[in-house]
């Protein structure tokens, strides 16, 4: 905030439209102080207010008979049965990881533990879904390494596991990376915490760390516009500490389970600002702040206090003879906890400093009423298919193969995962490295399986086709692991909205992951939306990440993707794949197929109830690198190979590696348990016998033509790839 | 009576939940004993000091809490013959304290691993590995950034190594017991290996020690 000795007027430093900053005045009826101006400027950032997305949003499914919380709260919460519910959601911290890439990652794990943790819950599981550029470019392989490095760090340090997530690499991410953090908790006794602040007299008590200039603009400088090379915004990112969150998370959820709180809220973008308002707007009351009561790290400006976003800390709504007793408890855990304020009866948020009124404006002007913009919904020109000729087919259709396996993008994520505790909690049933994780809900039977998924590559091509593509991915990895998917949470990473087609790219794609999402009957209980993902000379594919969470009712049950015996009957459920957007293919543009969402719906179905019916020895999606890398990971998990035979295509390359159909790949113990998956397919969804699991190596037979890759030489390659990108 | 196995709690600890699960699922009761405390609860057979950030693992892992009022409760109940197992963190903190030989040291990966590990018995004649074999191989994973155990092994009452010697330990090292062999701690994790369902109940065998 170096607002002097500038001729730009303070609005558009801070980041305001000369529209914004005349309509304050009009709701006001006065000119605002300078600290209100800087209140209104992070309220009504894309970030906070989702101005240029929450009319697109609208079209989401967010209800089912299992929403116990959908969107508006700080999470999502679900009913699992058995009196047992859970909390999720995925949040963005793509901006702060671009510019330093250990705190930003590092500080997303914390604001989205945060999250569940103001719902009253115990955090279990944590999930990234992340997007860099090339790993041939030093400045991503720094960005990369240093964001895995920052999960790691904080996840490891407060105890909750880092079970799965996906990353990709692509030149549209080199100036604009993507973290997103998504955690997932499980409620306490006390049941939901939600934000609104109630009763009038109550006192408001700020909690965790103490207040620093950290994060100050945070949410304005870094998040809601383009990142322009050369400008430093380092100071606007914020430091993490991991250790005071853990005990903020036990203090938590030690107050959650005395039923001690009466309403509970996480300070992040715009600390204090977007906390107490917030709480205030959603509770319809008034809140009374004594900023000099707040505890300071260093001294801060009345306005630096109401926008700090230094972490760890919560503001909680307390009654006043449990004040002492909150305060006690905070104490044992070495935690500062002072009363700030207390809850008024009015709808105005006041902040007071040095016996003056600095800020007193209604609540809602700051929370609900931001102006919301329609983007300009351009369409994109239709991309042609690919030209057969700019893919020259391998000779050698082995050593393709595994130079697939080796690329970043395909390779075993092993190097990331390791570095990431994936067991703490002891519930991890299902480790990185599968379709998706699955975890224990402590003191049940039941099991969740959590999974991230993207199809940002046919989003560029076919947006709606992408956001299909998406949620269905995301379904089809918790039907591999027998889990029914029940609800979902997304993370829309999208360019500037106000240029080009990007405002049509995000409509359509959430459009499309409305058709996908209905028809599987998933709500989608909470999200965030990311824009402005670009630079001056590059901006991100569309990247709407979704965070996908299915249902065992029996934690035994989940099945993995190794192929286990030899003699297993291999099959496989879904329709052909296409070279257009593959990774084989690597190569912009291409037409897509149309998806036809009923059909793979069906097919998740089928293997969904052969899931439940137990007859399953394996199931894997079938995704990037096609049916020969699926197979490939296959055999690699189980250490047995497989003798397959399938019929020619258009060409060899697109029936080993071409994407998409919505294919899974199973194996069961016979011919007769073939015969009953074939059956639950009545005929509505295709499933082919590909042959069987045996030998050590994947041998696959097209038409006359056969090609095999060793077991050894596979792992070779699948293991090699990332860490031989990194040297 | 079932033995009771206080579980020790610092400040940033992480696995005690599940140690105390763990422990329960041996048969014996577990109670929390809190880092400012000056005594062990009342009836406490064996300690137990779950692994995870002690303090923040300020300083060095393990030095502050090696310093916490409890300890010395935990000391005078290993000087009485108690028993008393450090998983991860807590290795940290029994060596910090003196009660265990040897250091931990940042992995040679110069990264945190959490990865399934075979640990090989070097003693079967402890009562952490009185249901094993010497030479006989267990599976319990690891996860830390300083899991590499240095000090002399030729003084050392070394209990388990490691098959595959990632994290660069002297020796292999992956446990260690004092002279009287009551006292034990090791870098793996066996309060992750104590049910099927999460791939191995190995940990069952070593936590067993705690149970008199």
């Amino acid at each position: 905030m170096s607002a002097a000795a500038s001729d730009v007027p303070l609005h558009r430093q801070l980041g305001l439209t000369d529209d914004e900053a005349a309509l304050i005045p009009e709701l006001l009826g006065r000119a605002p102080t300078d600290p209100e101006l800087v209140m209104f400027s992070l309220m009504w950032s894309e970030h906070c207010s989702y101005k240029h997305s929450k009319p697109l949003l609208k079209g989401f499914p967010t209800s089912s008979p299992r929403v116990l919380q959908g969107p508006g709260e700080n999470a999502g919460v679900v009913d699992v049965g058995d009196g047992i519910a859970v909390a999720l959601k995925i949040e963005s911290h793509n901006h702060p990881s671009a510019v330093e890439p250990f705190e930003g990652a590092a500080t997303g794990v914390g604001g989205i533990v945060r999250d569940i943790i103001a719902m009253g819950a115990r955090p279990i599981a944590l999930l990234d879904s992340l997007r860099f550029g090339e790993l041939t470019s030093a400045r991503s392989r720094h960005l990369f390494t240093r964001s895995v490095a920052g999960i790691g760090h904080y996840g490891n340090c407060i105890g909750v596991p880092t079970v799965g997530g996906e990353v990709s690499f692509d030149d549209r991410y080199e100036e604009s990376c993507l973290v997103n953090a998504m955690c997932v908790g499980v409620l306490g006794p006390g049941g939901i915490l939600r934000a609104a602040a109630q009763g009038p007299g109550n006192a408001l008590v700020l909690f965790g760390n103490r207040t620093g200039r950290d994060g100050i603009g945070g949410a304005s400088v870094l998040a809601s516009a383009e990142l322009d090379e050369g400008e430093d915004k380092r100071p606007s990112v914020q430091v993490s500490d991991p250790f005071t969150e853990r005990k903020l998370m036990d203090c938590c959820l030690e107050l959650a389970e005395g039923g001690t709180l009466v309403a509970l809220q996480d300070l992040g973008a715009a600390g204090l600002t977007s906390a107490a308002s917030e709480m205030a707007a959603k509770g319809g009351v008034g809140l009374d702040i004594d900023l000099d009561l707040v505890p300071l790290r260093e001294t801060l400006a009345p306005a630096e206090i109401l926008v700090s976003e230094s972490q760890e800390r919560m503001l909680a709504v307390v009654l006043p003879e449990k004040l002492d007793a909150m305060i006690a408890v905070c104490r044992r855990w070495d935690l500062d906890a002072t009363a700030i304020g207390t809850v008024t009866a009015g709808e105005n948020l006041v902040a007071r400093s040095g016996g003056e009124v600095v800020v007193d404006l209604p609540a809602r002007l700051l929370a609900d009423d931001a102006p919301v913009y329609d983007v300009p919904r351009v369409p994109a020109p239709a991309s042609p298919p690919l030209d057969p000729a700019a893919i020259p087919e391998p000779g050698d259709l082995a050593g393709a193969w595994a130079d697939l396996l080796a690329r970043p993008n395909i390779a075993s994520k092993r190097w990331i995962y390791e570095r990431y505790d994936h067991l703490v909690g002891a519930n991890t049933i299902r480790r990185p490295g599968g379709d998706a994780a699955v975890v224990r809900l402590p003191g049940s039977d039941k099991a969740i399986a959590l999974t991230t998924d993207c199809a940002e590559r046919h989003c560029e091509i076919d947006p709606r086709g992408g956001g299909r593509a998406s949620v269905l991915e995301a379904a089809r990895n918790l039907a591999c692991v027998g889990a029914r998917p029940i609800a979902a949470t997304d993370c829309l990473n999208f360019p500037n909205p106000e240029k080009g087609s990007t405002g049509w790219r995000l409509a359509e794609a959430i459009a499309g992951m409305a058709e996908a999402l209905t028809a599987l009957d998933v709500p989608v209980v909470s999200g965030n939306v990311s824009l402005y993902n670009e630079s001056a000379t590059r901006s991100i594919l569309p990247t709407p990440v979704v965070g996908m969470m299915g249902l065992l009712e029996r934690a035994d049950s989940s099945v993995g993707h190794a192929f286990a015996h030899p003699g297993d009957v291999v099959l496989l459920v879904g329709d052909d794949g296409v070279l257009d957007a593959s990774e084989y293919a690597a190569l912009p543009g291409g037409f897509l197929p149309d998806i036809d969402v009923s059909r793979e719906v069906a097919a998740i179905e089928v293997v969904l109830r052969a899931a439940e019916e137990g007859i399953l020895r394996s199931a894997h999606d079938v995704s990037d690198g096609g049916l020969a890398v699926a197979l490939a990971e296959s055999a690699m998990a189980g250490g047995v190979g497989a003798r397959i035979a399938v019929d020619p295509g258009r060409r060899d390359d697109e029936v080993l590696f071409g994407e998409g159909g919505g294919r899974m790949l199973v194996s069961v113990a016979g011919d007769a348990e073939a015969e009953r998956l074939t059956a639950l397919a009545a005929g509505a969804v295709r499933v082919r016998r590909l042959g069987e699991v045996g030998g050590d190596a994947v041998a696959i037979a097209i038409g006359p033509r056969s090609v095999a890759l060793a077991i050894e030489r596979a792992r070779e390659a699948y293991e090699r790839g990332l860490p031989e990108a990194l040297a | 009576m079932s033995t009771t196995v206080a579980v020790l709690r610092f400040p940033g600890s992480l696995d005690h939940d599940s140690a105390a699960r763990a422990v329960e699922g041996l048969g014996a009761t577990a109670v929390e004993a809190w880092h400012a405390d000056a005594e062990l609860p009342e009836g406490t057979d064996a300690v137990l000091l779950p692994g995870g950030f002690s303090y923040g693992d300020h300083l060095r892992c393990g030095a502050i809490a090696s310093r916490a009022p409890i300890m010395d409760a935990v000391r005078r109940h290993a000087e009485a013959g108690g028993r008393v197992v450090g998983i991860c963190n807590g290795f940290q903190v029994l060596c910090e304290a003196g009660l265990l030989p040897g250091a931990l040291r940042r992995n040679a990966t110069l990264s945190f691993v959490c990865r399934q590990m075979d640990l090989e018995v070097a003693d079967a004649d402890t009562p952490w590995t009185s249901g094993l074999e010497s030479g006989s191989v267990v599976s319990i994973p690891i996860k830390n950034n300083e899991g590499a155990w240095y000090g002399d092994p030729a003084s050392t009452r070394v209990v388990l190594r490691y098959r595959d010697n990632l994290l660069g330990s002297t020796d292999a090292v992956a446990g260690v017991a004092n002279e009287a062999g009551n006292v034990m701690g090791l870098m793996p994790h066996p309060e992750e290996a104590c049910d099927a369902l999460l791939g191995s109940t190995d940990g069952q065998l070593v936590l067993a020690g705690l149970i008199a």
